[in-house]
């Protein structure tokens, strides 16, 4: 039965990241995804602090909160002093990412959080933390979130998805019909940020990008099709869940970095596939 | 208090351990910061988040193969799969419709994963020598010990010279990569020694202050130094001052509290320069800005003001002098900014200012002559080069006669047979 949970909590965060991921990386913004998922960080921990609980509501004002703050501040580089794009990110996330480290620190026993948890989480411990209701256990807490918040994005990307959709593939023309960009963007980025926070205390930061950059980026090879693209990414995100955790078991090691590698794995294989086949092709043009 | 004495006890060096972190990240800042110029210069700043990420492996790879925790062996195996990484990034954007930053997030996390992997096997296979091990990824500055800061020493000292010796080639590449080529520049090694300087320099600074926060210590001191010049080398000077006094404060502040982690601090500290250096910097800084538009505000207000009298007195050939009612009728500016133009006049001069209302002086009219005459030279510019109609020429006109510079003007005039009257057959002032 854990392993069970365990692979539907990893399939959950797949799901969420892969349909985030596609318009991400269509975007080109895989990496504000990253700077988003490593910047939540500060406003975590302060949740935590106040409250003294890891209840979830808090946790996600103040990660929402955090998040928000390393967008306007990449805005704040990249637009008010004209500092260019990429450093105008790496400079945002590890800002704000070195402060909440600091924050941990500071608290330091107050404060039931460890930095690792933060970076690849603690997806082994998912079927011991559990909700109930009356005395029934209705399986674990980190499933029931999730899977909230997979509602939640499910139902955010249908209401907008022809918005979302235009502002990813044709800005300028979306806001020739009025549509407001600005908005869309921001739409987009409350839901990486509410991914990134449900998904930290399972599987830690790093997993979520490569959720959020891998499996899209594998589909994309595969397809021309947008949604097809996120059909597929979500396959292989659940795949990889499923394989990523033998492996771990397998190896004893941590189920995060194993997922992560079958991901890696999954683009490497399809990549190359698709490499062999254009060169195959252009030497059966030329002969 | 307390927290200020332990800041002047760190720098006393009364305990030994104390130099080795102050030299550690004195070295290790210095060194990113100058590596970081030519990365931040090539727009290749998270290109140092991916080869910090992809260390980890690398790392971890080095103790399996050699059983222990010698730290040069991990530098090499870090050295190595951070290269890896870099090249894995070009080559998937390169040969795909992948782009970039989707290449960045994708590697970095599969080689994060794969490090994280490894190591997690490593430790519950039971080799006692492993633990310390995932200090690599958060990085203890405190962690460090002599030999360390030797071979720091030595890294630097060769990664510095490196860039010192290939500093025009660097700079070259990194401003326009097919001009060096053309002139015969070999790119791909100059590309290649950059790549490798950089993925050591990360391999080096990892174990002080972290996979995830090493990648700030290339970018951010850069990036703060870019606000104050724009010339290479200050730039890289400035990076390199920034970075270290941020790394020993950085330290500094973190010796002064237990527990603290230092690598964090040190993120911290070059951070907040590199914000201030955004607000103030004379360069390019939010200030600066603010000051340049404000003066340029003030060149438009006072030249439009000036050329008001010169329609004034061509409507009224016989009056001189115009009250402020009378100049406010010919005007479309708002009274309050009309006024404000008309002081900055009287103080520099250009119009006297008594009871009975205001009249240019002989300076004045030649100004106001000045401003009008290279309105109408480009009004007639653009009908002529343009084949816009004389009604469309207007409005244009009204924005680029206060940045027509004298050598321009000339050229306008030359171009166009120094004219005597413009499309709507006004005459044109000399």
């Amino acid at each position: 039965m854990n392993d069970f949970w365990i692979i539907l909590t990893a399939s959950l965060v797949a799901i969420n990241a892969a349909i985030l991921g596609c318009f991400l990386i269509m975007r080109k913004m895989a990496m504000i995804g990253d700077a988003i998922s490593h910047a939540v960080l500060p406003g975590i921990v302060i949740a935590y602090f106040i409250t003294q609980s890891r209840a979830s509501l808090p946790i996600l004002m103040g990660a929402a909160a955090s998040g928000m703050l390393v967008t306007l501040l990449i805005q704040f580089f990249n637009k008010k002093v004209r500092l260019q794009n990429d450093a105008s990110i790496g400079i945002s996330y590890t800002f704000l990412f070195a402060i909440g480290i600091i924050l941990i620190s500071f608290f330091g026993t107050d404060v039931d959080l460890d930095q690792e948890c933060v970076l690849y989480g603690e997806i082994a411990y998912v079927p011991l933390d559990l909700s109930f209701i009356g005395d029934y256990s209705i399986g674990p807490r980190q499933v029931w979130i999730l899977f909230t918040s997979l509602i939640i994005i499910v139902t955010g990307v249908l209401f907008g998805y022809r918005k979302l959709v235009l502002t990813t593939f044709d800005e300028s023309f979306a806001a020739a019909l009025g549509i407001n960009v600005a908005f869309w963007q921001y739409y987009l980025m409350a839901g990486v940020s509410l991914t990134t926070v449900v998904s930290f205390e399972s599987v830690g930061a790093v997993l979520v990008i490569a959720f959020i950059s891998g499996p899209p980026a594998t589909a994309y090879l595969l397809t021309e099709s947008f949604s097809k693209m996120i059909w597929l990414s979500i396959a292989l995100g659940i795949s990889a869940s499923i394989i990523g955790y033998f492996a771990a078991v397998f190896l004893n090691g941590s189920i995060a970095g194993a997922i992560a590698s079958v991901i890696g794995l999954q683009f490497a294989l399809v990549f190359s596939i698709n490499r062999l086949r254009k060169k195959s092709n252009i030497s059966e043009a030329l002969a | 208090m307390n927290t200020l004495r332990e800041i002047i006890s760190f720098f006393s060096f009364s305990e030994p351990n104390v130099k080795v972190v102050f030299l550690g990240s004195l070295i290790l800042c210095s060194v990113s910061g100058l590596v970081g110029t030519f990365t931040l210069l090539r727009k290749r700043s998270l290109i140092g988040d991916v080869i910090s990420h992809s260390v980890l492996p690398g790392i971890a790879l080095a103790f399996i193969i050699g059983q222990q925790k010698n730290i040069a062996y991990l530098l090499i195996g870090a050295t190595i799969t951070g290269w890896i990484s870099t090249f894995l990034v070009d080559y998937i954007t390169k040969h795909s419709k992948i782009k970039s930053d989707t290449a960045i997030a994708l590697i970095l996390s599969v080689f994060f994963g794969v490090g994280v992997l490894l190591l997690t096997h490593i430790q519950h296979s039971g080799n006692a020598s492993q633990s310390g091990l995932d200090q690599f990824i958060f990085g203890r500055a405190s962690a460090m010990n002599m030999s360390d800061v030797y071979l720091f020493s030595i890294v630097g000292i060769l990664i510095a010279a490196i860039i010192v010796i290939f500093f025009r080639g660097f700079t070259l590449l990194s401003f326009d990569e097919s001009y060096a080529q053309s002139i015969g520049f070999p790119i791909e090694s100059l590309k290649l020694m950059l790549s490798i300087t950089t993925v050591a320099t990360v391999a080096m600074g990892v174990q002080a202050v972290g996979v995830v926060l090493m990648s700030a210590l290339l970018i951010t001191p850069a990036a703060a130094a870019k606000f104050w010049t724009h010339k290479i080398h200050v730039l890289a000077i400035l990076a390199v001052i920034i970075s270290g006094a941020s790394g020993v404060l950085g330290s500094a502040i973190s010796y002064s509290s237990k527990g603290m982690p230092t690598g964090p601090w040190i993120v911290v500290v070059v951070s907040l320069v590199a914000i201030f250096s955004a607000f103030v910097g004379s360069e390019s800084g939010l200030l600066k800005g603010y000051q340049l538009r404000r003066q340029n505000n003030i060149k438009i207000l006072r030249e439009n003001t000036i050329k008001l009298f010169f329609a004034l007195q061509n409507l009224n050939k016989t009056q001189s002098r115009f009250s402020l009612a009378e100049v406010s009728q010919n005007s479309k500016m708002a009274l309050s900014s009309l006024k404000r133009g008309l002081n900055l006049l009287v103080n520099e001069k250009l119009i006297n200012k008594d009871s009975s209302g205001y009249e240019v002086t002989e300076k004045g009219t030649e100004e106001a002559k000045a401003i009008v005459r290279k309105h109408r030279l480009w009004e007639l510019y653009i009908s002529k080069y343009m084949n816009l109609k004389p009604d469309h020429v207007h409005d244009d006109a009204e924005g680029i006669e206060h940045v027509i510079t004298p050598e321009i003007e000339k050229e306008l005039e030359e171009l166009l047979e120094f004219p005597t009257r413009d499309p709507h057959d006004s005459e044109i002032p000399y």
